[in-house]
């Protein structure tokens, strides 16, 4: 009907599925190719993730796939040059793995722990944690001990499942919805399609965040909480609903530990644990059979309140006794937390209420039938429709951990947790809590040569025993974890590792290897200091250095590969097999498990592997029992091979789709030869939806946990009583006090944590970092976020990207900045007690007053990312890094302490302080600057253009 | 037909979708490619034919952020076609959108200077003007899905806050939500009679809550009875 219009000849061109990995997200994509060219990419309307939508940076894919940063080969530091010099050379993938394979065969049979590995924002941690399991080494982690370990251990210490990919907002029946501390794009599409659902049923969006930007700003409510203030506002939140009588009895009672019975003998061995029989269960005291009970038991009728007096005399009182004592305490009233929060004492109340009412008020009813776990048929799920996503700006605080749990607390009150309308569980969690998998700490096997550990590097410690330490009590791990200084930190210290290789504390590497992390740059703390480091010779090793061998694997030329010894040159996403597994990271979403693959739709240009492909070859090289025949020969091809054939247990692998002999198996089944086609057949991806019986109430869903127990989510059909009274933490706070029948730390400052941080309930207290500087000198908050566009895109060398942002500003409040004669755009000095920098200013309304931020890793070193020099990112935008420690400050008689959250070792970004003062005329720029970065070899087969006009289909236009 | 988009304020998150998915698909689209500027040097630019702002709207603690994604309304009465001396800018008298004929444009910027919306990009390679042409590549192209005839801004916005359809049928769901949710078209005092169409924020919701509490403090655990209620 309309000629003139020309439309597109399709005759060249197919389309093909695959997963985005642009963000962490890892949305279905469906790519339209020319020529092996990249044509056109859009969201997957089939791909439960992103139901066919898909975010700027998916759509941005593009310009990744031609970014001019991309490695082309593997790269050796050139002999004679110094580390970090940028001074390398071209070697064949061949040298390189020989180079590889005989350092680490030597560290192998030697001792184990000398080799390093530690991986960034990848999500295959189920290959990278199998690999380091298999060589012997415990130093092992990926990213998430300085991402959001609080939330995670939080969630997964208290309700059995957590925010991020563990669970969701139940967005097609939530009429209330709470938003803590989400950074702008986190969670990208989902977050968004749910939002505006939400909206267009009229629900309420409460956004509790110190800087109105991104979903905050379609917020119907915003709560500029002063950072670090989170866990103390959910406090109030909690003694409001007490006050008001406004909890869910039934939900208490049935899913909680809250009728628990906790023994009350102050200073004696025992004190504040589970009063329990003889066969270790959990008692309760039945007030229908007037007797204690099995608190773990179906048949039960427990007091939620009250003390009684155990058979041997202690006295014991109910958890929630407990927490009505503790929370109803007038120091938690909103009127006494409204100023240290910065909220008006009536919102904080308001808002509690609101929830309450929501929940009790508008329930939701769903028509289904179920069986609880303990047999007993019910005929309707009943919903209380108000939903929570919080995260990293909650987590990354020194007292996130109790602030994140203290936002379940909320949840559990309230009953809204895995029913219509409220914050669901994504498959495989819920999990038992915390999770049955106990961190390796067997020193015989750690210390054993050609060994691999019996089970995991991390895991989840339930008391002193767990942890991994040497018989005098010090760290075992490179990063302290598990240590008595951060006993539960669950996903490992990726920021602690430079700092205490450099300083051989508690001993010395021989190599770190580092994958998709940029440690000397916008992921590290202390940037500068740390670059300083690992260039750090060792004194006692003439020629060594601190750190002997670095050897980093990345796609791009970040800053950190301008530090590595040995290069190995990562392939793009669009450019190789992956797998998106429910062993690891899952896509699951409330209504189905869910798993996904990557496959190569673009022909490499240049030498580079997968690092996945990589590793297999080397746990071949390597002979990792695992990867190897009983006659020595390997036993997998290849990546591809492994997927398909390597089984965890019987039946399950990798990859939950697709499985048995002839693929018509999901979860659990055989190894299926023609797998990888069965997922690139069905678009990439795998999801088993769950049948109306399975969809809620899954800690307590007997049907769903008998699936869960066969496809190996959980141990056993058995309930998962979320908990209120952390009984780990309580054992690990009985250590500190010397009161523990078993390991205790020996060192005073150890002990004064443990008993000041381990509380088993929720508690406030000021970031550690905060209660060693001086608010009076250094007068605002700080922090930082990622801008939409870019959340969890790990560059910003992307070309169009950068257009829309290539320079980060210091936002300050508008009112603020005004009272201290400044106007935008002025360049100023932001000093904190680690360091200053000087960058330019724009003001705004919507930032907290006492709050400044900006957003994190615009800058750039001159050179990197494929950028020419003048790039605005490195002249002008600049990281707030530089100012934030990885230690606490220095504090007279003790050793120098991570400056992590207590308990579980997440990296503490946002306790960070700093005053403000205008930069003297003529000082412009961003400051500190650093060297260039020289371009790699290969570089030059990359033109950058003053003006670039990428076309896909320029062949047909000619 | 009068086609169009609608776009929805109220939940607009301004997370720059629309603006990437639109430059992805008409920079190897019939009108591509769209030049980009210093790709690689100071100050980036390039050609984009929607780009979001983003606005701030009363005093902290009342603050509202609105974010506000512009492109070519495809007015009715386009100022942008009536000063073209070449006749390279025109109005298609099926649908509505305006066009610039790539082969007739000279890029004297004169229209660009008429759009009161700033919607008009001089692609400085090609000398010639380019904007938004509600990707008519795609939703005439019948090897294309029903479903995927769409602006791709449309297809890909992650909020739905993105309406793509007909505003001369009064059924056509743009007409319709237009209609219920009170939409407006920008700046109506200049007399360009915009085609778009956007909608403004919603109404908060307003949850009504008795702020006596039941008991009083600290004592009140004492008066917490407990319940027969059996697991």
């Amino acid at each position: 009907m309309n000629a003139r219009i020309k439309t597109e000849n399709h005759d060249r061109q197919e389309t093909k599925y695959t997963t985005c990995y642009m963000c962490a997200c890892r949305c279905g994509i469906k790519v339209t190719l020319e020529d092996n060219k990249v044509r056109f990419i859009q969201g997957n309307r089939n791909h439960p993730t992103n139901q066919g939508v898909l975010c700027a940076k998916g759509s941005a894919g593009i310009m990744k796939q031609y970014s001019t940063a991309k490695l082309t080969q593997p790269l050796m530091r050139k002999p004679g040059t110094e580390r970090g010099e940028g001074v390398y050379e071209a070697i064949s993938w061949d040298q390189a793995l020989d180079i590889l394979t005989n350092r680490l065969e030597e560290i192998r049979a030697t001792d184990p722990a000398k080799l390093a590995y530690f991986t960034g924002r990848d999500q295959m941690q189920a290959l990278t944690g199998l690999w380091a399991q298999q060589f012997g080494t415990p130093n092992w982690a990926a990213h998430g001990g300085f991402c959001s370990v609080n939330m995670a251990a939080a969630g997964l210490y208290t309700i059995g499942f957590s925010f991020w990919e563990f669970g969701a907002p139940d967005w097609d029946y939530a009429k209330y919805f709470i938003m803590w501390g989400v950074a702008e794009d986190h969670s990208s599409n989902p977050i968004k399609i749910g939002l505006e659902k939400l909206k267009r049923r009229g629900g309420k969006f409460v956004s509790v965040n110190p800087v109105r930007t991104g979903y905050s700003a379609i917020a119907d409510e915003w709560l500029p909480i002063k950072p670090g203030m989170d866990g103390l506002l959910a406090m109030s939140m909690v003694h409001v609903l007490l006050k008001h009588e406004l909890f869910d009895y039934e939900f208490l009672v049935k899913y909680t530990n809250a009728s628990w019975l906790v023994v009350q003998t102050p200073g004696e061995k025992g004190d504040g644990l589970f009063l329990r029989d003889e066969k270790n269960h959990p008692l309760i005291w039945d007030i229908e059979k007037e007797m204690f009970k099995n608190g773990e038991d179906g048949d039960i009728a427990p007091a939620l309140f009250g003390e009684y007096v155990a058979p041997d005399g202690r006295r014991v009182k109910t958890v929630f006794s407990m927490m009505a004592e503790r929370y109803l305490d007038a120091q938690y009233a909103p009127e006494n937390v409204a100023l240290q929060v910065g909220l008006p004492a009536e919102s904080i109340e308001r808002i509690a209420l609101e929830m309450a009412h929501v929940a009790f008020k508008e329930a939701v009813e769903l028509p289904i039938a179920w069986t609880d776990v303990w047999g007993r048929k019910h005929d309707k799920v009943v919903g209380r429709p108000v939903a929570f996503y919080a995260m990293r700006g909650i987590a990354a605080h020194s007292n996130g951990f109790h602030g994140c749990r203290a936002v379940h607390f909320i949840q559990m009150m309230l009953g809204a947790l895995d029913g219509p309308g409220n914050f669901r569980a994504r498959a495989p969690y819920p999990k038992p809590i915390p999770p049955h998998q106990l961190p390796e700490n067997n020193l015989d096997i750690i210390n054993a040569p050609n060994t691999p550990l019996s089970r995991p590097p991390l895991g989840f410690p339930t008391r002193p025993e767990d942890l991994v330490i040497d018989e005098f009590g010090n760290p075992v791990r490179i990063d302290k974890a598990y240590s008595w200084e951060v006993p539960i930190a669950s996903h490992g210290m990726m920021h602690m590792v430079i700092t205490n290789a450099c300083n051989h504390d508690p001993y010395a590497i021989d190599t770190l290897m580092l994958f998709m992390a940029n440690m000397a740059w916008n992921s590290t703390m202390n940037t500068k200091n740390v670059q300083d480091m690992l260039r750090m010779k060792d004194p006692e090793e003439p020629g060594e250095y601190k750190i002997p061998f670095l050897v980093v694997i990345d796609a791009f030329h970040s800053e950190m590969t301008n530090f590595a010894d040995l290069i190995l040159p990562d392939t793009t996403y669009l450019e190789r097999y992956d797998t998106i597994s429910l062993l690891d990271r899952p896509i699951s979403e409330p209504d189905a498990a869910a798993d996904a693959i990557r496959h190569p739709l673009v022909t490499l240009d240049r030498d580079v592997r997968p690092w996945q492909e990589v590793m297999v070859e080397l746990a071949s090289r390597l002979k990792f029992p695992a990867f190897t025949k009983p006659d020595g020969t390997r036993k997998f091809t290849g990546y591809k091979d492994f997927i398909v054939n390597f089984e965890r247990s019987p039946g399950i692998g990798f990859l939950a789709g697709y499985r048995g002999v002839d693929g018509t198996k999901s979860l659990k089944g055989e190894p299926n030869p023609n797998q990888w086609e069965a997922y690139i057949a069905n678009q990439s991806f795998f999801a088993h939806h769950w049948p109306d019986n399975q969809k809620y109430v899954r800690y307590a869903n007997k049907d769903y946990l008998e699936v869960a127990a066969d496809a190996g989510f959980v141990g056993k059909v058995e309930p998962i009583i979320m908990q209120f009274y952390s009984e780990p933490l309580q054992k690990f706070r009985l250590a500190g006090m010397g009161l523990y029948d078993g390991p205790q730390p020996n060192n005073q400052v150890d002990r004064e944590r443990l008993v000041k941080y381990f509380d088993p309930l929720p508690m406030w207290y000021q970031p550690l970092e905060q209660q060693r500087t001086d608010a009076n000198e250094y007068p605002f908050f700080a922090l930082t976020q990622r801008p939409m566009f870019m959340y969890h895109s790990w560059d910003s060398q992307n070309v169009w990207l950068r257009q829309i942002m290539a320079q980060n500003y210091l936002y300050m409040n508008a009112g603020k900045a005004r009272s201290m004669g400044i106007e935008d755009f002025d360049w100023v000095w932001v000093e904190s007690h680690n360091g200053k920098i000087r960058c330019q200013v724009k003001t705004m309304e919507g930032t907290q007053e006492d709050t400044v931020w900006t957003w994190n890793a615009i800058g750039k070193q001159k050179g990197a990312w494929g950028l020419k020099e003048n790039a605005s990112e490195a002249t002008k935008g600049f990281l707030l890094n530089h100012l934030i420690s990885e230690l606490l400050p220095e504090k007279n008689g003790e050793r120098r302490v991570t400056n992590s959250d207590p308990v579980t070792g997440q990296a503490a970004w946002f306790d960070l302080r700093v005053k403000i003062y205008k930069a003297a005329p003529g000082e412009t720029g961003s400051w500190p600057q650093f060297d260039v970065l020289k371009p790699f070899p290969g570089d030059e087969r990359y033109e950058r253009p003053n003006v670039l006009r990428y076309d896909a289909r320029t062949h047909e236009k000619n | 037909m009068r086609l169009g988009l609608v776009i929805d304020l109220d939940v607009c998150v301004g997370c720059h979708a629309c603006a990437i998915a639109c430059k992805q698909w008409n920079a190897s689209g019939t009108i591509g490619p769209l030049s980009d500027y210093e790709p690689y040097g100071a100050e980036p630019s390039g050609v984009w034919f929607n780009r979001i702002r983003h606005y701030e709207m009363d005093e902290y603690p009342h603050n509202k952020t609105v974010n506000f994604p512009m492109s070519c309304n495809h007015c009715e009465d386009a100022d942008c076609v009536t000063v073209c001396p070449t006749g390279a800018s025109y109005k298609r008298a099926e649908d509505g959108i305006v066009l610039v004929d790539q082969d007739k444009c000279m890029g004297c910027n004169y229209c660009s200077w008429a759009c009161p919306y700033g919607a008009r990009e001089l692609d400085r390679s090609s000398g010639t003007m380019k904007k938004c042409t509600l990707c008519v590549d795609r939703i005439y192209d019948e090897t294309l899905a029903i479903e995927d005839r769409q602006p791709s801004c449309v297809l890909t916005c992650p909020a739905h806050a993105r309406w793509f359809g007909d505003f001369d049928d009064p059924d056509s769901q743009v007409s319709r939500i237009t209609r219920e949710r009170g939409g407006f078209g920008l700046m109506p005092e200049l007399g360009y009679n915009p085609t778009n169409q956007y909608l403004p924020p919603r109404r908060k919701p307003v949850i009504e809550v008795n702020t006596q509490p039941k008991g009083g403090l600290k004592e009140s655990i004492k008066q917490f009875a407990n319940k027969l209620v059996r697991r």
